[in-house]
């Protein structure tokens, strides 16, 4: 469990990044810090793992306060993936995912086998493990990023905008492939973007933000879908303009059990399950995902 | 060739003094500007001094040095000290500069990447600035290889200049072929320093092959 109590942070030169932020973030769940640019996502991030001190409040990681851990101890423990994989260019991939396990004195030939099974995780060929990571794909890197992430494996992720950089297709892979893992491993995920859809698709829970890191609204994506606090929430994730707002294409005709979704515009949203042509009151939550959300859909394609 | 036959031991004798008197201002030029360099480029008001003090130094005629260091360093004006210190003095004027630029060309995502996973100052310099700065650091070092090589025929005026030595007796005598034979042969040494230099950047930074233009792009965006 991660929780700021009353944090702000005010730069040297005078910038009010984060005014006043309380949250709690719940261990083994993705909670996604969501808001336009400059409004301090990444100074939140990165106050977790102390490469940003808070001028005022404190940061408690399990009821721990953080001022009193070493930083460099503090920051092994924890993964970070940024955007632009932030590789050592100079490191061969191999090198780049047993970074911190060397770092702390693991043999290499520990380091560099369990290196070898995180690019099983990620899903990447072993034969990259010898390339440098100009040699690699956007994507790839990415990967390379993540597995670098796990390499101690920390009970808290940190990811700021890890898959901003990469096409929209690769992306919705990464996103699914990240959804997996997080299934899998059950970590603590902190995961910054300002993608709505991102959000709302990683998520357990997401908190939307405006400038200053001041909480917008706070809740599960059904619950921001259901109930926008204000209208900065509702034009934020889109209902305001009309982009989520689905009703069921009448003009087709449905040929199984599913119903064609429009949103207010008439442009086809996605399909829902309706056997017999009545909509089922979904329960599942992936079905629900796919019903809200485009990016998902270009994920299973 | 005649002549250079003749004088073969003279000729050989002055071209190991040469590589010895050039080697060591070179090497003093590298180390002493990877500190500096770094202080240069991690704070502002050092840089603007070092650049400043440096840049003076470097236009300071070269055989006025050679002619007053020795009254500084109490050294006998023969004495190839004079000309060894005066030659490192300059490269590590051009080298400060060069080092702080190898410096500044390490893309800031990376620095920040490296703290973020944990690495300490310390090892981050070692193992993520250092060997990062090492293109642009080459880079400036054959500069400054060259430079010191020919600079140091200067020296011949104050009777230290190993190579030197063969423009001023050509000239006195009025005999090209020897100026001739001492200028293919710095040409020679420079030529070989160089090499070597590359050489050595190639087994030390197998990742910069090929790669300076990514690098280079990356830095752009980690700016942007
Ligand atoms: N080191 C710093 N010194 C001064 N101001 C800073 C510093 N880092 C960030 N800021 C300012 O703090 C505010 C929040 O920055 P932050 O990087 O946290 O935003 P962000 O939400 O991550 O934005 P983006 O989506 O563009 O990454 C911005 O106004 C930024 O200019
Ligand atoms: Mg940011």
């Amino acid at each position: 469990m991660i929780e700021f109590r009353g944090v702000s942070k005010q730069f040297d030169d005078g910038t009010l990044a984060v005014d006043d932020f309380s949250l709690v973030i719940p261990s083994h769940k993705t909670v996604v810090l969501v808001g336009s640019s400059g409004c301090g996502k990444t100074t939140l991030l990165r106050m977790i793992n102390r490469m940003v001190d808070p001028t005022s409040g404190s940061i408690l990681i399990d009821d721990e306060d953080i001022a009193g851990l070493e930083p460099v101890k503090l920051r092994r423990r924890i993964g970070y993936v940024m955007q632009n994989s932030g590789l050592l260019p100079h490191r061969k991939v191999i090198d780049n995912v047993a970074t911190v396990p060397l770092l702390e004195g693991v043999p290499k030939r520990d380091a560099y086998a369990r290196a070898m099974e995180l690019l099983d995780t990620v899903g990447l060929d072993r034969s990259l493990a010898n390339r440098y990571p100009s040699q690699l794909s956007g994507g790839q890197q990415q990967r390379v990023g993540v597995a670098r992430g796990l390499a101690v494996d920390p009970n808290i992720l940190l990811m700021d905008e890890p898959f901003g950089a990469v096409d929209p297709i690769v992306r919705a892979d990464l996103q699914q492939e990240l959804i997996r893992l997080q299934q899998e491993l059950g970590k603590t995920i902190v995961f910054v973007t300002h993608d709505i859809d991102e959000a709302f698709l990683l998520g357990d829970e997401v908190v939307i933000l405006q400038v200053g890191a001041q909480i917008a609204q706070q809740g599960t994506p059904s619950e921001i879908l259901a109930n926008p606090t204000n209208e900065f929430v509702a034009n934020f994730i889109g209902v305001g303009r009309g982009k989520r707002r689905l009703s069921v294409d009448g003009s087709v005709e449905s040929n199984g059990n599913d119903l064609v979704l429009v949103d207010s515009a008439g442009h086809a949203a996605g399909v829902v399950d309706a056997p017999g042509g009545v909509i089922a009151n979904g329960d599942s939550s992936p079905k629900s995902r796919s019903i809200s959300n485009k990016t998902d859909q270009a994920g299973d394609a | 060739m005649q002549w250079l036959w003749e004088n073969r031991d003279l000729v050989f004798g002055l071209s190991l003094e040469h590589v010895r008197l050039s080697a060591i201002p070179i090497i003093v030029g590298l180390i002493a500007s990877i500190p500096l360099g770094w202080l240069a480029n991690r704070f502002r008001v050092t840089r603007a001094i070092q650049l400043t003090l440096f840049g003076i130094l470097f236009t300071i005629p070269s055989l006025a040095f050679f002619i007053t260091l020795p009254s500084v360093l109490g050294t006998k004006i023969l004495n190839p000290v004079n000309v060894v210190v005066a030659l490192a003095i300059y490269a590590i004027a051009i080298m400060v500069r060069g080092a702080a630029d190898a410096f500044a060309s390490v893309p800031r995502d990376v620095i920040q990447s490296a703290t973020a996973v944990g690495f300490s100052s310390v090892s981050r310099f070692w193992k993520v600035e250092l060997p990062l700065a090492g293109p642009v650091l080459l880079a400036n070092l054959r500069v400054v290889s060259v430079t010191t090589v020919s600079l140091l025929s200067v020296g011949a005026l104050v009777g230290n200049g190993a190579l030197g030595y063969l423009f001023i007796n050509g000239y006195q005598r009025d005999f090209p072929t020897e100026v001739m034979i001492g200028i293919v042969f710095t040409l020679i040494i420079a030529v070989l320093f160089d090499q070597i230099l590359v050489a050595i950047g190639r087994v030390l930074m197998p990742w910069a092959h090929g790669v300076r233009g990514s690098s280079r792009a990356l830095t752009v965006g980690g700016a942007a």
